[in-house]
């Protein structure tokens, strides 16, 4: 939707048509031509080269930022300081004058932890639920969809049905439930129910996308050579009508991550995702409210940095759609 | 048109049942029970406990008696406050989250649709850019992060505004429903232009300049109606977003609404109130997508049902 020179929409416009009906024989050639346009195109949107600059650096800062803190400044683990001068170091921005200082960049929360050290370590937590759910929401998305679309007929008509059904029922109300009565066992065992309960509510809009691809898709001749061929069904779907499908799905699926991501600090801002001694951007949040007044950036500091991943994703994804799916180009 | 209406309140029913049913069936599959704590009780009490809440019933029978209770719509009486009905609590919290909600999705869509349509009109201006990066920004900022630094900034700082009470109308609603609305303005304001990009390239808008139509004829009466076709079908699921919204708002901002009580009774496990609101809630939704779908039958004459 980000407005783009009229020339790269006239040349998208031909590539669609061209991915829409690829050649079953050389299915790599068309491919790769696809893809290299599309990266052409990506490469001229300088919103989406930065969006996805800031997002390699946020991924690489939270990889390995934990350990270069915990080797330059003698943090253990739970990045505590292990000297006992520095633990003294509580005051805003840790300079005994109140000062900025580069020994905490982000300041401490109130047990003396360096609020760097726990953002990028929740970073980890909330792009890792980011790219899981997504890739449960995929899973299921992707079976749903192409069974319905490949199938057709009743099971499609059933299906569908379903999927509206599911549309019209409050699922984080839903979600709630599930994380409050099943949840709160262990940490990890709680970071697996997230990844599932997200996955499971986030997974309708890509079956829809799905099966009306591979509608599309499923009466053309390179379909129809491969049944005439015996290939079987399950077959026909997973090797040629799904990748077929991919462009779609990538985009979708890089815009899903930033609302999973949203809906888990949710989760976790009302205590009932991520729990302590592990943390994410949106626990890190809550933790931070409670001193609002006085110790500002504990908020502001996770909030901030899991609001610039946010405005990155979606750039890098609007920036998929167009550069992928010229046709896809609405809000 | 009517028979559409008949048709989808009919099916409604089903479907709440359902939502209703996942909910209970998710509540006792879970371990544990509201009246276990730290301690254990003795036998006996515990007896006591469970037949006076019909817990040592066959779970058909519970199932039973749950469903009947919500189509009845007496939900009963609530464990964690004993005394007090849920419906007395949805009586007492609903106008709280009701006037937020409103309110804020009322704010977005007169604002969204704006700056939507200003920026399609100007496409590629100065203009179009800023507002369309604003909502971007608007889309990435999580309400629990914007909240508070309203707060921070308005009511801490420059004292102008109070951070967070509870009085029906007036000023302290305004930093709530502007965290709450923001997101969906944002949305808005994208689908609202693209929308209107579409429909201002096409034939009944070039039909209706060339008739010689004054601009602003052409885009109020015309392209208006076309152009905000996206925004009406947002609309629906919006809703649903909204409720999951207003959870994090009224924590936020310490509001006595239907989210806040949910979160407590989801922590306190208090099956009847939990079960009262999910379906209250779920009744909102099905019926503010009927609204919306018979909304998009008066903006796209086209359909019909």
């Amino acid at each position: 939707m980000w407005p783009t020179p009229t020339s790269t929409r006239a040349s998208a416009t031909d590539v669609s048509t061209s991915s829409a009906a690829p050649s079953t024989q050389d299915a790599s050639v068309v491919g790769t031509s696809l893809w290299k346009d599309a990266v052409r195109r990506l490469r001229k949107n300088h919103l989406a080269v930065f969006g996805f600059v800031v997002v390699c650096i946020i991924v690489i800062a939270a990889a390995i930022g934990p350990w270069i803190i915990a080797r330059t400044t003698g943090y253990t683990y739970d990045y505590i300081p292990t000297e006992p001068e520095l633990v003294n170091s509580l005051a805003p921005f840790t300079a005994p004058d109140g000062s900025f200082s580069w020994t905490h960049p982000m300041g401490t929360d109130d047990s003396g932890r360096d609020i760097l050290a726990r953002v990028l370590l929740g970073g980890r937590i909330s792009l890792m639920v980011g790219v899981i759910s997504t890739l449960v929401s995929l899973i299921i998305g992707i079976t749903v969809g192409a069974t319905a679309g490949y199938v057709g007929g009743r099971v499609d008509e059933a299906i569908m049905r379903f999927v509206d059904v599911l549309y019209s029922i409050p699922y984080m109300m839903v979600v709630i439930v599930l994380l409050a009565f099943f949840g709160g066992r262990s940490p990890l065992g709680q970071l697996f129910l997230l990844f599932v309960a997200l996955g499971a509510v986030s997974w309708l809009t890509m079956a829809r996308i799905v099966r009306g691809q591979v509608m599309s898709l499923k009466s053309q001749e390179f379909v129809l050579a491969a049944r005439a061929t015996g290939v079987s069904g399950s077959r026909i779907i997973l090797r040629h009508l799904v990748p077929n499908t991919l462009g779609p799905v990538i985009v979708y699926a890089t815009l899903t991550i930033p609302s999973v991501m949203l809906l888990e600090s949710f989760l976790s801002f009302l205590g009932l995702g991520v729990q302590a001694p592990l943390a994410s951007w949106g626990s890190l949040a809550a933790d931070g409210i409670q001193n609002i007044a006085v110790f500002p950036w504990q908020l502001i500091c996770p909030g901030i940095t899991m609001a610039i991943t946010l405005f990155s994703l979606n750039f890098l994804g609007d920036g998929l759609r167009d550069a992928l799916d010229p046709q896809m180009r609405k809000g | 048109m009517s028979r559409f209406i008949v048709r989808r309140l009919v099916v409604s029913v089903p479907m709440l049942l359902v939502v209703v049913s996942l909910t209970w069936g998710l509540i006792r599959l879970a371990p544990g029970n509201f009246y276990s704590g730290e301690k254990k009780l003795p036998a006996a009490i515990e007896r006591n406990i469970r037949e006076k809440y019909g817990l040592d019933q066959p779970w058909y029978v519970q199932y039973g008696r749950m469903l009947s209770s919500t189509i009845r719509g007496d939900f009963g009486e609530s464990l964690k406050y004993p005394g007090t009905t849920v419906n007395e609590i949805l009586w007492n919290t609903l106008p709280v989250s009701a006037t937020i909600g409103i309110l804020a999705y009322a704010l977005a869509l007169v604002t969204g649709i704006l700056a939507g349509t200003l920026a399609a009109l100007r496409q590629n201006s100065r203009m179009d850019y800023a507002s369309m990066a604003a909502a971007m920004l608007g889309i990435s900022m999580p309400n629990f992060v914007l909240g508070p630094t309203l707060v921070l900034v308005f009511a801490l700082t420059w004292y102008w505004l109070p951070p967070a009470r509870w009085d029906g109308f007036g000023v302290h609603l305004i930093l709530p429903v502007i965290t709450l609305s923001a997101v969906y303005m944002a949305y808005i304001a994208r689908l609202t232009r693209s929308g209107m990009l579409e429909v201002l390239r096409s034939n009944y808008i070039r039909t209706a300049r060339a008739k010689g139509l004054s601009e602003r004829n052409v885009v109020l009466r015309h392209a208006l109606r076309g152009g905000l076709l996206p925004v009406v079908s947002f609309s629906g699921p919006a809703l649903a977003f909204l409720i999951s919204g207003t959870v994090v708002v009224e924590r936020i901002f310490a509001l006595p609404g239907l989210g806040n009580y949910f979160i407590n009774a989801n922590l306190n496990r208090d099956e009847p109130l939990i079960i009262g609101i999910v379906a209250f809630m779920s009744i909102a939704i099905l019926l503010f997508n009927l609204l919306v779908d018979v909304a998009y039958a008066y903006f796209d004459p086209r359909i019909r049902y």
